[in-house]
């Protein structure tokens, strides 16, 4: 019992001991510790100290250090980096603001590429899209990007797939001319100068573009599902647009309606036009004059 | 990039200049005092103070020790450039517009301005480099050209200083022996510019300039045949040109038509320097944000920073964005 009794005291005592030893060591912090930068520069800090409920919490912070590439002063340079301050500058506080850095990020602006939108314009992609932007004549052709003289269908270049990317304006090429049409009559590829190379394996879109149905006197209120939903019944329509006005939202009045098979525009050509829709007289037609 | 704001004169500013380590930038404006600042973080050094007149050009000495400058009061003074005390003045019966230094720092060349029924002049001045010397100097010219009628707005030295390149309101170019005075090249009538020409910019080894006039053009030259190389079209008198010594880039600044002022923009800050490829000379872009035409632009050494001073009294200090050295057309 006594043995007991004795055991425990100590075993307490031992405790106790390593506990008064913990407390001790608790009032010192260990060193803080720098592991320097290595080579990715990275630099730790390792920093002991007591959080607000009296705990013992270790803080390690972890920078990277880079050094600026563009620090390079000559030895003479960074001399006069630590020369005084002299004639006005003398009485100057550090709180004077005649140096500044802009509040504003200014860049090198290019002037405008081609085939890139300008800063006014938000729609992406359709050069037509910026029609309601002067409010004056706005016709813009799709395949060339020229605004002013022609629409997408008249359009002298109309043999490019895609609006090319250049600066450089391409004089007006002599393909509708050779063709025996004058400028503005439409001439299809097979039948322009420089023979039909394409017969066969003949743009899916250029196809579309001869069965385009230009359709007149729309409601303001129309909009591309309104016509869709019209033309639909005669045939597959691959695309429709209605001009809009950027500046009201509401529709300018036509729109254009693209339809797969030649058949079926011919067709709604001939059930539509005259047709009421809206309150108005739809009046619907080929896209350009064509000579059947 | 975002640029420094630098609003240290209260008056246009007439004239930048890097020193040729490029860690020093010294403006001058039409406020007398020129100004040094630090062109990584645009902080001001110090101001030189002397002058009673407008300052119109400044140059440095190669050691970054001595500034020259040119005043519309009459004189043009050499500086310390640490201390800011003034070493010496010359004294002209006109005023003293542009100011160059020659390679080795011991001669210079101020011009005068027409003024009170004399023509504008080139002086050349030798500058003495000790202190004792520099007692002993009477200010004298070594060497006095005219010719020119009008203003001379620039006058720098051609290579190896035997030629000097005058350039002013009547639109000609003229190279001169420096050592006889002799006039050696006209530039041609027909290439020339038609209207005066406000800034001379040399390249980087001396083998060709830029000037820049108020017939809305800037034009390359070559230093030693005066031929015409490249002209760069703007729609605005050009008040200040600069080429970049790392990239075949031209920089213009300029002015607004005074019939333009009532219709333009109400947008402040859009008066831009333009970059031009100096080979292709299409325009690259602009850099906008003065709020006044820009009258003085200079290029670090280094091609990696450029300043640029307006009639707004700002100079603005760009440090430009790694995508700048990308630019391709």
């Amino acid at each position: 019992m006594t043995v007991e009794a004795a055991t425990q005291p100590s075993k307490l005592r031992w405790g106790e001991l390593e506990e008064d030893d913990g407390e001790d060591l608790d009032f010192l912090l260990p060193p803080k510790q720098v592991i320097g930068p290595d080579e990715n520069g990275i630099k730790k800090v390792v920093e002991y100290k007591f959080n607000d409920e009296g705990n013992k919490v270790k803080i390690t912070t972890t920078t990277r250090i880079r050094k600026l590439a563009n620090a390079r002063l000559s030895k003479r340079a960074v001399e006069r980096r630590s020369w005084p301050k002299f004639g006005d500058a003398v009485h100057e506080d550090v709180g004077s603001r005649l140096t500044m850095v802009s509040t504003e990020e200014i860049l090198l602006e290019r002037p405008r590429a081609p085939g890139t939108k300008q800063e006014e314009t938000k729609v992406a992609g359709d050069p037509l899209a910026q029609m309601g932007k002067g409010g004056a004549v706005l016709m813009v052709c799709r395949t060339c990007g020229k605004k002013g003289d022609h629409w997408t269908s008249r359009c002298p270049y109309k043999d490019l797939a895609q609006p090319s990317e250049t600066f450089i304006d391409k004089p007006p090429t002599d393909t509708n001319a050779a063709a025996g049409g004058t400028k503005g009559t439409y001439v299809p590829p097979s039948m322009r100068a420089g023979g039909n190379p394409e017969r066969t394996g003949t743009d899916m879109r250029r196809r579309n573009e001869e069965n385009s149905v230009r359709v007149t006197n729309l409601s303001e209120d129309t909009r591309e599902p309104d016509l869709h939903e019209l033309f639909r019944p005669f045939g597959a329509v691959s695309r429709v647009y209605v001009a809009i006005d950027q500046k009201t939202g509401t529709s300018r009045g036509f729109g254009f309606v693209n339809f797969v098979n030649r058949e079926d525009a011919e067709r709604a050509i001939n059930k539509l036009n005259g047709y009421g829709y809206d309150n108005l007289i739809l009046r619907v037609e080929w896209a350009a004059p064509r000579a059947n | 990039m975002r640029p420094i704001l630098m609003k240290g004169h209260e008056r246009p500013l007439t004239f930048l200049k890097y020193n040729r380590d490029g860690d020093l930038l010294f403006s001058c404006a039409k406020d007398h005092n020129p100004t040094v600042w630090f062109a990584d973080n645009g902080e001001r050094l110090g101001t030189y103070r002397g002058h009673n007149g407008a300052v119109w050009s400044c140059d440095i000495s190669r050691d970054s020790s001595t500034l020259i400058t040119g005043s519309a009061d009459q004189t043009a003074k050499l500086w310390d450039v640490k201390t800011g005390t003034p070493l010496f003045t010359f004294n002209f019966d006109s005023p003293a517009r542009s100011v160059d230094f020659a390679v080795g720092d011991q001669i210079a060349v101020i011009t005068t301005d027409p003024f009170m029924g004399l023509t504008s002049a080139i002086h050349i001045k030798h500058i003495a480099r000790d202190p004792d010397d520099r007692m002993a100097e009477t200010g004298e010219s070594v060497l006095i050209l005219k010719g020119p009628q009008g203003r001379i707005n620039r006058a720098v030295w051609g290579p190896l200083n035997r030629t000097i390149i005058s350039a002013g309101e009547d639109t000609v170019i003229r190279i001169w022996d420096s050592e006889t005075g002799k006039l050696l090249k006209e530039s041609d009538k027909e290439d020339g510019h038609k209207k005066p020409i406000t800034s001379l910019s040399k390249s980087a080894d001396g083998s060709h300039f830029l000037t820049g006039s108020l017939d809305k053009s800037a034009k390359l030259w070559d230093t030693r045949s005066l031929k015409l190389i490249k002209t760069y079209v703007t729609e605005r008198p050009v008040n200040a040109v600069t080429m970049s010594p790392l990239l075949d880039h031209v920089v213009l600044g300029g002015g607004q038509d005074a019939s333009a002022v009532t219709t333009t923009d109400h947008r402040a800050g859009k008066f831009e320097a333009k970059f031009y490829d100096k080979i292709l000379t299409e325009e690259i872009g602009g850099v906008k944000g003065h709020f006044g035409p820009i009258n003085a632009l200079a290029f670090n050494p280094d091609g990696r920073s450029f300043a640029s001073g307006g009639e707004d009294g700002y100079v603005r200090l760009h440090h430009f964005d790694p995508d700048y050295f990308n630019i391709k057309l």
